[in-house]
């Protein structure tokens, strides 16, 4: 009895708290299996960091920024500290950011943060959600993680959409009359669901309410458990790592999360939200000043929406614009396509790995990240994806590459409508034929070692360079990936001369699997004859 | 596509064969983990101190950069524009408050990633991978006691209670569903409909004058607005954002359409000045070839014919409003658009 009351007075203070939050939340636990977590390095691996500390720097800003904003569309004269608008009409959500902006000590800095913060968020979550893509990374057990990530980066899009359009300036204001003309075009509800977004006829005067509580408690709130979801899985499955001498699909090499990690990652969120602040001190973003309020009969030239939402502004500028009227009803086709378009980009990077791990029947787990070059297939549609995305994104500035570039805007028009196309198949089968370059070169490096630059000059005068052949590590590394050999449907006739039934959807994924891994599709890995045989003396080369 | 058929175009063998047992003759085999090479820091005390150093210097830095962002907080009016070059003219508030504030931030990680670089240890150790499924067994009691509970729930045996249960739960998120109806009126003809009708004034949105035809000369485009629509009236943005109207003058042989004609006045047109596609304003406007350009998405129209698109995503031409002038001689509409403004919309027609 005495003696665990001494052990409890003895014990330090720190300790104490520990003991007492165990006995409450079994905090020892946790820790036992997380506090020496191992986390394998590479410089990709915080891409997705960057992601969770921008969210968590608009988060924090974004707070700030609800103690000033009014999201109210109620018609006020101005009357701030800025000249140029004074005696102007505009709404309330509208002057309580321009006093944001002008009278608020800081409050532009936030104001600016947070913007700021919105594009680097959906910047990181693009750029981290391909490289899970080009390494494979979302394979079997991560689908679901790939997919939790994925709906991040869209809800990212419409909280940035209904974010940006709050102030109620004429930018903002343009971008929420074009959501109001595409839900128009859908058949047969558009128009109620336009009415029942806006409250009535557009503007009307409550979409800036209703897009508040969706921009700061409905959509974060989802996309908060979400990311939750994610880190959670993340632990869970532990992290990918690429393959390396000790390096296994069995393990994961790295540092632990304490004290290494613990530093490096969270010394990271201040690195993010440092250079984030210093961005807001000197570049200017969205200055609604300049703009103004929005009217619906006043637009500026070079209206533009963020970044992220400029594939969709693509998609409608190049459309032709079709419509078909028949039977007193009229089918926007030219805004409608788009709109059933702009998601389907979306769903189309989302879905591919389901697709690819129906082409190879995979069913085993993968902790080894791809390097891209070894999966052809896969990195060739990626690229063609991105491809599609950036034609997308050149017609959504159109306008800006005709004054810019002193192009006809027709010309470019005309070419993101053929370039939609074609350029997704040019850039699958130029980044196909080089990954088939970069294998090979892998193989060559294996089989002959590295080019060393020494030439040297034999007896007879023939000149030739010194290859070095390679340590067993860089051999194990380049040889370490796994080829897939493609599936076989079987002869169409069994052995007694019976048709067999290959259904349709078999015969497509034999047909996949071989322009994944057929023969030309896919460069053998050296064999260890092959390396035996050039290595075992005669061969200089 | 049985499971033997996949197995046989999968790679051979996956982990095993890769593991650190060095595979006599393969010279591919995993040669195992490196041994760890020591930094400078873990063999010279001096170098450990200089990074020491470096860190503690970083979180300093940060302390006195939050010092200056309490000062520039107080110092600096909210009001004060400064040129800084490169950077011209900027609120110096907003300046001086983003840059300490960056870098107090900015310090802090510098000197958190810095330390962990160089003087925590970067001795890189493996950790094992478990299999995420259940291993047979555990699946093997969960499915049983799923089916006990289930069994015990007499779920799938009274089928009166399940088939209910379901009918309910359907049911019931219908109630939220109904909730929803009031969010907005229902469309009727509003959209059919704008504040034009016959006998308004072309009220000139700069001037907030009626206009005279002698106001329009050839090659000017004017916006206007109908008479007894002030900026200050509640509904101000919903009514412009219908009967917002541009107004061009084109010489009457110019004109190619006939109708179009008709409605003018004096070589006077009034066409919508919301764009059909997506239902930006039009502005922009060339005198020598009367084509408007919407600048949100290119949309080309030609005013002098009928207003019919010529480039761009829109479907159809501009409504045209018909226009004549009154006893006192100021610009009128004739009646309202005979066709809805704006956007295409299934109702359309």
């Amino acid at each position: 009895m005495s003696t665990t009351t001494d052990a409890r007075r003895e014990a330090p203070a720190g300790e104490r708290i520990a003991d007492w939050a165990d006995g409450r939340l079994g905090i020892y636990s946790l820790a036992k299996a997380n506090m020496r977590k191992i986390f394998p390095d590479h410089w990709s691996f915080m891409l997705g960091e960057i992601c969770m500390y921008s969210f968590i720097i608009i988060i924090l800003t974004g707070v700030y920024l609800t103690l000033f904003f009014h999201p109210s569309m109620n018609e006020v004269v101005y009357d701030g500290s800025y000249v140029p608008l004074q005696g102007m009409h505009m709404s309330e959500a509208f002057n309580s950011t321009m006093h944001i902006s002008f009278d608020v000590r800081g409050g532009l800095l936030i104001r600016q943060i947070h913007h700021w913060a919105a594009l680097v968020f959906l910047a990181g979550m693009f750029v981290h959600m391909m490289r899970v893509f080009f390494t494979g990374a979302f394979r079997k057990p991560r689908e679901v993680n790939w997919l939790f990530g994925f709906l991040l980066f869209v809800l990212g899009m419409f909280t940035g959409f209904t974010g940006y359009s709050l102030p109620d300036d004429l930018l903002s204001g343009t971008g929420v009359r074009f959501m109001e003309g595409a839900i128009l075009s859908v058949p047969v509800v558009g128009t109620y669901l336009s009415f029942f977004l806006f409250g009535g006829e557009f503007p009307g005067g409550d979409f800036v309410a209703r897009f508040y509580s969706v921009h700061i408690l409905l959509l974060p709130g989802i996309m908060l458990g979400l990311m939750v979801a994610h880190l959670i899985l993340v632990f869970y499955h532990k992290h990918t790592q690429f393959a390396g001498p000790g390096r296994t699909n069995k393990n994961v090499v790295g540092m632990p999360l304490l004290p290494v990690y613990m530093a490096k990652a969270g010394g990271f969120f201040f690195l993010v939200f440092g250079v984030i602040a210093v961005i807001a001190a000197i570049a200017s973003i969205n200055p609604i000043w300049a703009i103004g309020p929005y009217r619906p009969d006043q637009v500026s030239t070079g209206a533009q929406p963020d970044w992220y939402m400029g594939f969709s502004e693509g998609l409608i500028r190049v459309m032709p614009g079709w419509e078909i009227n028949l039977w007193g009803h009229t089918l926007v086709l030219g805004v409608f396509i788009p709109l059933i378009i702009f998601p389907s980009v979306l769903a189309a990077i989302a879905v591919y790995p389901f697709i690819e791990s129906w082409v190879t029947g995979d069913k085993r787990e993968h902790h080894i990240a791809d390097r891209p070059r070894n999966a052809p297939t896969r990195t060739a549609f990626g690229v063609a994806w991105i491809t599609w995305y950036m034609v997308l994104l050149i017609g959504g500035g159109n306008d800006l590459w005709a004054t810019h570039f002193h192009l006809s805007i027709n010309v470019i028009t005309w070419f993101v409508r053929i370039a939609f196309f074609v350029a997704p198949v040019l850039a699958f089968i130029a980044t196909k034929r080089i990954c088939l370059g970069l294998q090979r070169r892998d193989a060559e490096k294996v089989l002959h070692g590295r080019e060393s630059g020494i030439i040297k000059r034999l007896p007879h005068g023939e000149f030739i360079e010194i290859h070095e052949p390679l340590d067993a590590g860089a051999r194990y590394k380049l040889t370490a990936h796994e080829q897939y050999k493609p599936a076989e449907i079987g002869p169409e006739v069994d052995e007694n001369g019976v048709a067999r039934k290959v259904s349709r959807t078999q015969k497509l994924r034999a047909k996949l699997s071989k322009g994944y891994y057929g023969e030309g599709n896919q460069i053998p890995k050296p064999t260890a004859e092959e390396y035996e045989e050039i290595t075992s003396g005669h061969g200089h080369h | 596509m049985s499971s033997q058929e996949n197995s046989e175009s999968l790679p051979e063998a996956q982990a095993p064969a890769h593991g650190a047992v060095e595979h006599a003759g393969d010279p591919f085999a995993d040669p195992g983990l490196p041994a760890h090479k020591p930094r400078i820091q873990d063999i010279d005390e001096r170098a450990a101190k200089r990074s020491e150093r470096a860190v503690a210097f970083l979180f300093f830095l940060s302390m006195v950069a939050t010092v200056g962002f309490i000062a520039s907080y107080v110092i600096f009016p909210v009001d004060k524009i400064v040129f800084i070059f490169p950077f011209g003219h900027v609120s110096i508030l907003n300046f001086a408050l983003g840059l300490t504030l960056g870098v107090a931030l900015f310090c802090i990680g510098a000197g958190a990633v810095h330390w962990a670089r160089t003087l925590m240890s970067d001795v890189e150790m493996p950790a094992e991978r478990h299999e995420i499924a259940a291993p047979p067994e555990v699946k093997a009691q969960v499915l049983a006691d799923f089916k006990q509970g289930a069994a015990e729930s007499g779920f799938g045996r009274r089928k009166l209670i399940r088939n209910t249960m379901f009918g309910a739960l359907a049911m019931v998120p219908l109630s939220g569903v109904v909730l929803l109806r009031d969010l907005g009126t229902l469309p009727e003809k509003k959209l059919r409909h704008t504040m034009w009708s016959k006998g308004k004034a072309l009220i000139n949105m700069n001037t907030n004058e009626p206009l005279r035809p002698e106001d329009l000369l050839v090659g000017s485009l004017t916006f206007a607005k109908p008479e007894g629509l002030e900026e200050d009236a509640e509904d101000f943005q919903t009514q412009i954002a219908k009967a917002a109207l541009m107004l061009v003058r084109i010489k009457p042989e110019d004109i190619k359409d006939k109708r179009e004609l008709e409605w003018s006045h004096q070589g006077i047109v009034a066409y919508s000045k919301i764009c059909t596609h997506v239902g930006c304003p039009i502005s922009l406007y060339e005198q020598q070839t009367h084509h408007v350009l919407c600048p949100c998405h290119q949309s080309t129209f030609d005013l002098s014919d009928g207003a019919r698109v010529i480039f761009g995503p829109a479907g159809h031409a501009l409504p045209q409003l018909r226009i004549g002038v009154n006893d006192e001689g100021y610009l009128e509409a004739l009646g309202d658009f005979d066709e809805p403004v704006g956007p295409a919309f299934w109702e359309r027609g």
